[in-house]
C-alpha cells in the first residue's frame, strides 16, 4: 500500500535533487533551468498528494495555476537565455562573473 | 458563486488590467516620435486606479476571502501607484536617450504593478503566488530590457535562476502548510496554526515560507542576487526594482505571516530577528567597500531590509505600522536616489562611480544638495524622513525580551552613516575632475518632479504625523 508519507518523501527527494541541480552544477544553464522546472514539479506531486490525502480539490486547482505559471517562466528564461549567449557567446554557468564585490 | 460585488471590490485591479491591455494595443499604432503619448497615459493609468483605490466602495473581501481589501491594502497600493509614477517620470529622459524608450517598458512596469497590488490584497496562498510570480516575471524580463548589453543580460540570468529558486522553496511551504491545515485560505491556515497541537508539518512548512520571503526581499543570506541586479540592470529599471517592490515585499510578509501565520509567531519571529541581524550586518559592512554607487545602495538595501524586519520581529500592530511607514519612506528615498543618477547620466556614461560625484556641489549647487538631503535620510539624520522611519522600528523593538535587537539596530545605523557620508564628502570636497556641467538629457518636468520628492524627504520628516497615523490606523491603532 502506497500511502502519503511515500509521496512526501518522493516530493522531498526531487526537490533535494533540484536545488543540488541548482548549486552544483557549475556547467550549464540549461540544466538550471531543467532544475528549476523539476522543483516546481515536486511542489505539484506534495499539492497532488495532500490533496489525494485530505480529499480538498483545491490543492489541485493550484497545481494548474503552479504548471501554467512554470510555463511563463520557462519561456522568458529561454528569452533571457538566447540574448545572454547573443551576448556573451557562453551559457557556462562559471563564466558568467562578470560583476563581483 | 461570483456576483457584481466581487467584480466591484476589485474594480482598480479590473481597471489596471483593461488599461494595460489598451495601452500595449494603443502602442502598437504609435510611431517612434509619439511614444511619450504611452509615457503620459501610464501616468494617467496610475493616477486614475490610485483614485479608485481611495473610493469607498465594495466588500472587505471577495471571490470567497481570496482578494482582501483593507486599510493595509489601500495604503500599499497608494504608495506603490505614486512610487511608479516617480519612476516613469524619472526614466523617460534615460530611456530616450539610449533608444530604450519603448512601450513594452510602460507595459511591463504597468503588470508588475498590477501584481503587486493583488499580492497586498491576497487572502489565499494561490493569490499570493501568482501576484508574486506576475511581479517577478515581469522584473526578469525589465532586467533585460536592453538586450545588447552583456552586464544587463548576466545580471537579468542571475536574477531569474535565484528569483524561481525563491518562487520554488516559497511553494514548498506552502504545500507542507496546505497539508497540514487543510485549506489554501489564510483565515483558516490562521485558526488551525493558533490551535493545532501537532505542529511539525506547520513549522516545517514556515521556515521555507521565511527562506522564501527573505530571497524576495534580499535579506542576507539570501542577498546575493540584489547587488548584481542593481548593478547590471538599466538604472531606469533599477529605479523601479529599488522601490516599488519592497512595499509589496511588506504586503506579502504581512499577509503570509500575520495574517495566516500568527499562532507560530515565537518560530518565526526568531528567524526574522536573526536575518535582520546578518542583514544589517553584511548590508552595512559590506556597502563600505563598494566604490559603485548603485551597487552601495543595493547594499544599503539589505541593511534597509534588516530593519523593516525589525519592526516584523515584535509580532505587534505598532512594529507592524512601524515596518510599513519604514518600508514607504524607503521607497520613496530610493526612488529619488536613483533619480540623482538617472539625473546625472548621459548615453555613454552611467554616472553610476562614486567618483563621478566628485566637486557636484560647484557644479550643480541646487542637485548636489538634494542628494545630500537623499543621502542624509537614507543614513537617517534627524529631522529627514528616513529617521523617523528608524526611530519608529527602533521604538516598537526596544522591549524587553527584544532590547538587545534595537541596540544591534541603532549600531549598525551608526556603521551605516559612514558611507552615505562619504558620498556627500565626496560632493562637497573634492575637486572636479571632468567637464563643469550637468550635460545629461533630463526634462523639465524630471528636474521638477526630482525636487519636489527630495524636497518631500525634508518635509515629511518635519511632519510625519499624519502619515504614520495613517499606517496605524490601517493596523487598528487607536491614537
Amino acid at each position: 500500500m502506497i500511502s502519503l508519507a511515500h509521496f512526501i518523501v518522493l516530493g522531498t527527494i526531487l526537490f533535494c535533487i533540484s536545488v543540488a541541480g541548482i548549486f552544483i552544477n557549475r556547467k550549464n544553464v540549461i540544466v538550471l533551468l531543467m532544475a528549476i522546472e523539476l522543483m516546481l514539479l515536486a511542489v505539484n506531486m506534495n499539492f497532488v498528494a495532500f490533496s489525494r490525502y485530505l480529499g480538498d480539490p483545491s490543492g489541485q486547482v493550484f497545481v494548474f495555476f503552479i504548471l501554467t505559471v512554470a510555463a511563463a517562466e520557462s519561456a522568458i528564461g529561454l528569452a533571457i537565455l538566447v540574448v545572454l549567449f547573443r551576448n556573451r557567446s557562453t551559457i557556462n554557468v562559471a563564466e558568467i562573473d562578470s560583476m563581483k564585490g | 458563486m461570483i456576483s457584481l460585488t466581487d467584480i466591484l471590490t476589485l474594480l482598480p485591479e479590473s481597471f489596471l488590467t483593461l488599461a494595460i491591455c489598451a495601452l500595449l494595443l494603443i502602442d502598437l499604432f504609435l510611431k517612434p516620435a509619439q511614444r511619450s503619448v504611452t509615457h503620459y497615459l501610464a501616468i494617467i493609468v496610475l493616477a486614475v486606479t490610485g483614485w479608485l483605490v481611495l473610493q469607498h466602495f465594495g466588500e472587505p473581501t471577495a471571490f470567497g476571502g481570496m482578494f482582501v481589501r483593507d486599510g493595509i491594502a489601500a495604503v500599499l497600493k497608494v504608495f506603490v501607484l505614486l512610487t511608479t509614477a516617480l519612476v516613469f517620470v524619472y526614466a523617460r529622459p534615460y530611456l530616450r536617450d539610449r533608444s530604450l524608450f519603448v512601450g513594452e517598458y510602460y507595459v511591463l512596469c504597468l503588470f508588475a504593478v498590477l501584481g503587486m497590488m493583488l499580492l497586498v490584497s491576497a487572502g489565499n496562498l494561490v493569490m499570493i503566488y501568482l501576484g508574486l510570480e506576475l511581479l517577478a516575471l515581469s522584473s526578469y524580463a525589465l532586467v533585460a530590457l536592453n538586450r545588447d548589453s552583456p552586464l544587463s543580460s548576466e545580471a537579468a540570468m542571475k536574477y531569474f535562476v535565484l528569483g524561481a529558486l525563491a518562487s520554488g522553496m516559497l511553494l514548498y511551504g506552502m504545500s507542507m502548510i496546505y497539508g497540514a491545515a487543510g485549506s489554501l485560505d489564510l483565515n483558516t491556515i490562521h485558526a488551525v496554526a493558533a490551535t493545532s497541537t501537532q505542529r511539525g508539518l506547520l513549522l516545517f512548512g514556515v521556515v521555507f515560507v521565511v527562506v522564501g520571503i527573505a530571497f524576495k526581499f534580499g535579506a542576507a543570506p539570501f542577498h546575493m542576487w540584489l547587488p548584481d541586479v542593481y548593478q547590471g540592470a538599466p538604472t531606469a529599471v533599477t529605479v523601479f526594482i529599488g522601490s516599488a517592490p519592497k512595499l509589496a515585499a511588506f504586503g506579502m510578509a504581512y499577509r503570509l505571516l500575520e495574517s495566516g501565520l500568527d499562532g507560530l509567531g515565537g518560530y518565526w519571529q526568531l528567524m526574522l530577528a536573526l536575518l535582520a541581524v546578518l542583514s544589517l550586518a553584511i548590508g552595512n559592512i559590506a556597502a563600505i567597500m563598494q566604490s559603485n554607487l548603485k551597487r552601495m545602495l543595493a547594499y544599503s538595501t539589505i541593511s534597509h531590509v534588516g530593519f523593516l524586519f525589525l519592526g516584523l520581529v515584535n509580532g505587534q500592530p505598532e512594529g507592524y505600522a512601524a515596518a510599513m511607514f519604514y518600508a514607504i519612506s524607503y521607497a520613496l528615498t530610493a526612488a529619488a536616489a536613483f533619480g540623482i543618477i538617472l539625473l546625472l547620466s548621459r548615453a555613454g556614461f552611467e554616472a553610476e562611480e562614486i567618483s563621478d560625484y566628485k566637486g557636484l556641489g560647484q557644479r550643480a549647487p541646487w542637485y548636489a544638495f538634494l542628494m545630500a538631503l537623499i543621502m542624509f535620510s537614507l543614513a537617517g539624520v534627524p529631522p529627514l524622513f528616513g529617521f523617523f522611519g528608524k526611530l519608529l522600528v527602533l521604538k516598537a523593538v526596544a522591549v524587553p525580551g527584544t532590547l538587545w535587537l534595537a541596540v544591534v539596530g541603532a549600531v549598525f545605523a551608526i556603521i551605516g552613516i559612514y558611507y552615505y557620508l562619504r558620498v556627500v564628502k565626496v560632493m562637497y570636497f573634492d575637486e572636479p575632475d571632468g567637464e563643469a556641467v550637468i550635460a545629461g538629457p533630463a526634462d523639465a518636468p524630471m528636474r521638477a518632479v526630482l525636487s519636489v520628492n527630495a524636497l518631500a524627504l525634508l518635509v515629511l520628516g518635519l511632519t510625519w504625523g499624519p502619515l504614520y497615523g495613517w499606517c496605524a490606523q490601517a493596523f487598528g491603532i487607536v491614537r
